[in-house]
């Protein structure tokens, strides 16, 4: 569905993403993982046109450069990092924001599933009962709940997520993560995510790419890019055996 | 159960806003070194409508004088205020507004430079230095953004404060430096400079609410968009938002807007700082009521500071921009130091 070609991304003269190429087909949960400062957001800010860059990132086939920004929010849907509204908004406000691709423009409202679609999207993150809160005295946890529930409301075709784990609890992380694999199971849909907790990444991705340094050093199905050899490159250290160490503990 | 879900005013509390507008404009009318009853007021616009020529000296002077004065008061301060507010919501910003930013006195000094060379468009007596204002407003909007955005990418409060305050400064002292060379002027120049609408006729109420019913009336429609970058700029990017189209048009709008009011009253700082706030603690920050809100609280306030202006040392007039920086000075302090704290 989403077709990345030879994408670099430069700062003046750093380079955050060096000529990385990969292809998100339909069902697919491709994981982003790699050391900080690898490129991983960097990357996903290129797709939300955040950034400039070259080369050339595909939609089924249509350079995403091309479509309107609407056009392209109703197919793509993007939870950031970091999210934090500068005014004290309520949750419900933020995630009707999702729907905003939906009617652009001068004359807005023309949206019949508006308000369904917001009910649903509360009520699948658990923030029905935050419905009127204040964003501002939010915890991390429930704010990306937030974020998450706005992308719900969005109704996108691929979603795309950096670090939706962040600041969740153990409780929301498998929640939100089975979520999301369920989303995945209708037809027509895949997801991209950054993810550090590499557990979590082999639990839930079915394909993975390997990022170091801005380049690509590996990738394919998860369990083929998720390998001693490589992560011992990537990270510098032997992930498996560090892994092992950790589950030990929690033996009786 | 089906709830009232519009983000919205409900009608009764549009109907609310009209009335405190309309009680407000009545008051100033009626109130000023000459009193004049509600009901000798409203025969004095009621003849002036029907086509009969004034009868008594203070029809004359509520037609004549208070009445344009008002209503230009009116339209002026419903601009500023929703400028603050638009520049407030989209640089994500509660300490934005066109006095803290320069870009009033970057029109002021464009308005300055029409009035001294006597750059006049034929046939439009106030178009010079309004064109000019405008110019001036969105160049100097431009400029210090720039400039900011050179210093960091954020837009950070710190860095658009502390820009916008030396632009300010750049831009008074040039100001003050053609006043200087302006004789005979001088005096009403200076005033002038200060913020007053003493001298206001109906063809500036007309002017404003031109300009106000286009510009205003596009900064309304964006009311969702500046949503959007309230909460986030990247984040109104992923919503799909045109980030880059609004920007422009917002920033164009709220030039237009600050020049034809520099133009009209001079550099009246502050309200697009004071109102949007005191509204927002109100209404919430959703621009579908803020926006609104902003516009009407916005003439309510100006109303009342002008007839502050007007009638607390009377028969000396006060400069009504020198009252709403006192005012507003005292408030930036505040929230300044509130949202220092929320950080």
């Amino acid at each position: 569905m989403l077709d990345i070609g030879h994408v670099t991304v430069r700062y003046g003269n750093f380079t955050a993403v060096d000529d990385v190429s990969f292809t998100l087909g339909e069902g697919m949960w491709l994981m982003l993982v790699g050391p900080n400062g690898a490129g991983k957001s960097t990357l996903i800010e290129a797709v939300s046109g955040g950034v400039s860059y070259d080369g050339e990132i595909l939609y089924k086939g249509k350079d995403l450069r091309s479509l309107k920004p609407a056009q392209r929010a109703r197919e793509i849907g993007i939870l950031a990092q970091r999210n934090l509204p500068g005014y004290a908004f309520t949750v419900e406000e933020v995630v009707r924001l999702g729907r905003y691709a939906r009617s652009p423009g001068f004359f807005s409202g023309a949206d019949p599933e508006q308000e369904e679609r917001v009910d649903s999207a509360l009520e699948l993150t658990g923030m029905t009962a935050f419905r009127h809160a204040d964003m501002l005295t939010l915890s991390g946890g429930e704010t990306q709940r937030t974020f998450l529930a706005q992308v719900f409301a969005q109704d996108p075709r691929v979603l795309i997520l950096d670090e939706p784990a962040n600041h969740l609890d153990l409780k929301y992380q498998q929640h939100i993560f089975s979520l999301i694999q369920q989303w995945l199971k209708e037809p027509g849909r895949a997801v991209l995510s950054v993810v550090h907790d590499l557990n979590l990444a082999m639990r839930f991705g079915t394909h993975a790419v390997l990022m170091d340094h801005g380049k690509s050093i590996s990738k394919g199905a998860i369990s083929e890019v998720m390998t001693p050899e490589n992560l011992q490159q990537v990270y510098g250290m032997n992930v498996y055996e560090w892994m092992r160490e950790m589950l030990s503990r929690w033996q009786e | 159960m089906k709830r009232n879900r519009t983000e919205s005013f409900r009608p009764l509390e549009l109907l609310l806003l009209a009335a405190a507008f309309l009680a407000t404009m009545i008051l100033c009318v009626c109130v000023g070194s000459v009193g004049i009853t509600p009901g000798e007021t409203f025969r004095a616009i009621a003849d002036a409508v029907a086509g009969k020529t004034a009868e008594s000296v203070n029809s004359t002077i509520i037609i004549g004088v208070r009445l344009p004065r008002v209503l230009t008061v009116a339209l002026c301060g419903a601009a500023l205020s929703l400028c603050g507010a638009g520049m407030q919501g989209l640089l994500r910003n509660p300490l934005a507004d066109g006095s803290t930013m320069g870009v009033s006195s970057g029109a002021a000094l464009g308005a300055l430079i029409a009035l001294l060379t006597g750059f006049y468009l034929p046939g439009l007596p106030l178009a010079g230095p309004t064109v000019m204002a405008i110019l001036f407003a969105l160049g100097s909007l431009l400029l210090i953004l720039g400039l900011v955005f050179a210093l960091d990418h954020s837009l950070s409060t710190h860095s658009i404060i502390l820009i916008g305050v030396i632009f300010s400064m750049f831009a008074s002292a040039l100001m003050s430096l053609l006043i200087t060379f302006s004789h005979e002027k001088m005096k009403s120049l200076t005033f002038w400079t200060m913020g007053s609408f003493s001298g206001s006729t109906y063809r500036h109420a007309l002017l404003m609410l031109g300009v106000l019913a286009v510009f205003g009336g596009i900064l309304l429609g964006h009311a969702r968009e500046l949503n959007a970058f309230a909460v986030g700029e990247q984040n109104a990017r992923n919503i799909g938002v045109n980030v880059k189209r609004v920007k422009i048009t917002t920033l164009v709008c709220c030039s237009a807007l600050i020049g034809t009011c520099v133009s009209i009253g001079g550099t009246i700082g502050f309200v697009g700082l004071v109102v949007p706030h005191i509204c927002r603690m109100l209404s919430g920050p959703n621009h579908r009521r803020l926006l609104p809100a902003s516009l009407a609280g916005g003439s309510i306030f100006l109303m009342l500071c002008d007839l502050a202006a007007r009638t607390i040392l009377s028969p000396v007039e006060l400069p009504v921009g020198v009252l709403t920086s006192l005012i507003g000075s005292v408030f930036f302090v505040v929230i300044f130091y509130r949202t220092g704290k929320a950080r």
